[in-house]
């Protein structure tokens, strides 16, 4: 089977000769084929929203759960192999709660991004192991306000206003740049997030399920999942706003 | 760039080819299971104490330092009450007037302690472990008054078998699923019970009478609260090591309120105290 990375792209230990290591690519392409997942960080704090596909009609709601709790202050939304995205959100519990152990005090948010990133890193440097197919958006609020963090699976970590990543990583950013994040309040972020999410969704493709949380002043600066009315809420609006703009795409077709 | 050790796990240790955490050796397959649900991810264990530690004999717990006095609690129609003063002494020093000797676990249940400070805010810490564990979960289950009851019980008698006791009387208050409420005290040796009315220290001698005769399960929250003024009190006018600055901790279904610290009323005219050696033989 040949392919682009034919012969270097067998081990993540191996330099192709335009200095790309392949096995870190094709795990960013794991992630690029997943539901989108993107995050907001907006005046009083960070919200992130998960478009989860549904795969089978014997699936429970709410299973399948891809936003985690990290600790109080901080959540990661995973996007791409749910179980690697598991296992990276296990390693960001144990290091929040062991500098927590030795420091005496929640664990902020660089120092943890810092960490994951290094964590994730590793896996790109043996070849004895692969590297994890997922980016974890992780939303934090410590005492320097609320900020967002993106690690991708070749352990860079970088901070945000707002991201997505996923299948419709393009179309949802390009969303989100039309947003002003920095006044918006974290109940509005939640109805733009879901508002995105139902607008790049692929309609041809499967139902999908959402799951937001937000970490703000509204929900005591903690982590969680949001309300499900605030949830409803936004859905409905979001819903509406999809048919309104259908409604004018087939009113153009008919006027001209 | 050096590398840097990112954590205090050992799987990221030097000359390591890959960590031990993900590599399925025979190491790490054949070990036998080690059950630690009832352990905090950070990695503490209560009951474990540095052998070093036991072999000198200057450095077990033997006497508590900085010391709460008494605790009383109560149950009452809609939950329970827990008081008890803010002082830390140091001896019969009343150094530190502003501790919170009642800590709040989660939205069901409050543990307040007597005894050495120190002690109980490890014991404090320990249950924060606890409960950010159950918030990571999030599964709206929280560890219930009698899962904390248990367990500080466990971890009270197995220190105590390593004699290095937390030299603490501790009182476990809450409310259960089904709406009953719970009281229950564990102290430094292990002992522990439950009741409708717990205290510790001077409170046994002092309150317990009070509550006898006026505690009832079906008490509205008024009269749940003057006799929980009374008893403190009490306590206040004949525990020497004791000050007029309380809180109050109110566990009800609706979730857990700890108030402010407040004063009572005392009055120090009665006629046998204005001439209290009066009728003490060798007093001064």
């Amino acid at each position: 089977m040949s392919g682009i990375g034919t012969g270097y792209d067998l081990s993540s230990t191996t330099y192709s000769p335009d200095g790309k290591i392949f096995q870190t690519e094709y795990a960013q392409k794991a992630v690029d084929n997943s539901g989108t997942v993107l995050g907001l960080r907006c005046k009083d704090g960070v919200v992130l929203a998960c478009e989860k596909l549904v795969l089978s009609k014997l699936l429970v709601e709410g299973s399948n759960r891809r936003v985690h709790n990290i600790d109080r202050h901080v959540g990661v939304a995973a996007a791409g192999l749910a179980p690697d995205g598991r296992m990276v959100a296990n390693r960001a519990c144990e290091e929040a709660a062991s500098y927590k152990r030795v420091y005496g005090e929640p664990i902020s948010g660089h120092v943890l991004a810092e960490r994951i990133g290094s964590y994730v890193h590793m896996f790109n440097l043996y070849w004895s192991l692969r590297p994890y197919g997922a980016t974890m958006l992780m939303a934090v609020y410590d005492k320097n306000g609320p900020a967002l963090y993106g690690i991708d699976p070749s352990g860079s970590s970088l901070r945000y206003y707002g991201t997505a990543v996923g299948k419709a990583r393009q179309a949802a950013k390009n969303e989100i740049e039309k947003l002003k994040l920095s006044e918006m309040s974290a109940r509005e972020a939640v109805m733009e997030a879901v508002r995105i999410l139902h607008k790049v969704h692929d309609e041809d493709g499967k139902k999908f399920e959402l799951e937001v949380s937000w970490i703000c002043d509204e929900s005591g600066k903690e982590h969680r999942r949001v309300p499900a009315e605030l949830l409803d809420e936004a859905e409905r609006r979001a819903k509406a706003a999809m048919e309104e703009s259908d409604m004018w795409v087939v009113a153009g077709r008919g006027g001209s | 760039m050096l590398p840097r050790p990112t954590s205090h796990s050992k799987a990221l240790g030097p000359g390591v080819a890959g960590p031990e955490l993900a590599v399925a050796t025979s190491a790490v397959l054949d070990r036998p299971p080690q059950s630690c649900a009832h352990l905090p991810l950070t990695g503490a264990q209560p009951c474990v104490v540095d052998p070093a530690v036991l072999a000198d004999p200057r450095q077990h717990t033997k006497y508590p330092y900085v010391t709460g006095t008494s605790v009383l609690a109560i149950k009452y129609r809609d939950g329970v009450l827990i008081g008890c003063d803010t002082l830390g002494a140091y001896g019969s020093t009343k150094r530190y007037k502003s501790t919170q000797r009642i800590y709040r676990v989660n939205s069901k249940c409050v543990v307040a302690a007597g005894g050495e400070v120190s002690d109980f805010q490890y014991i404090s810490n320990l249950l924060d472990e606890l409960a950010t564990d159950d918030f990571r979960t999030d599964d709206g289950i929280e560890l219930t008054p009698q899962e904390v009851y248990s367990y500080l019980c466990r971890v009270m008698y197995n220190r105590r078998n390593k004699f290095d006791p937390l030299w603490n009387s501790l009182v476990v208050g809450g409310v259960e699923k089904g709406g009953q409420s719970f009281l229950g005290m564990v102290g430094m040796i292990g002992t522990h019970y439950t009741d409708s009315h717990v205290t510790t220290g001077f409170a046994n001698q002092l309150a317990r009478p009070l509550f006898r005769e006026r505690q009832s399960d079906d008490m509205s929250e008024e009269d749940a609260m003057h006799l929980m003024y009374d008893s403190l009190k009490v306590c206040y006018y004949r525990d020497k090591v004791s000050i007029n600055k309380f809180q109050v901790a109110k566990v009800t279904g609706e979730g857990v309120s700890i108030s402010e610290p407040f004063a009572l009323d005392m009055r120090w005219d009665y006629k046998l105290f204005a001439a209290p050696t009066k009728w003490a033989v060798g007093a001064w």
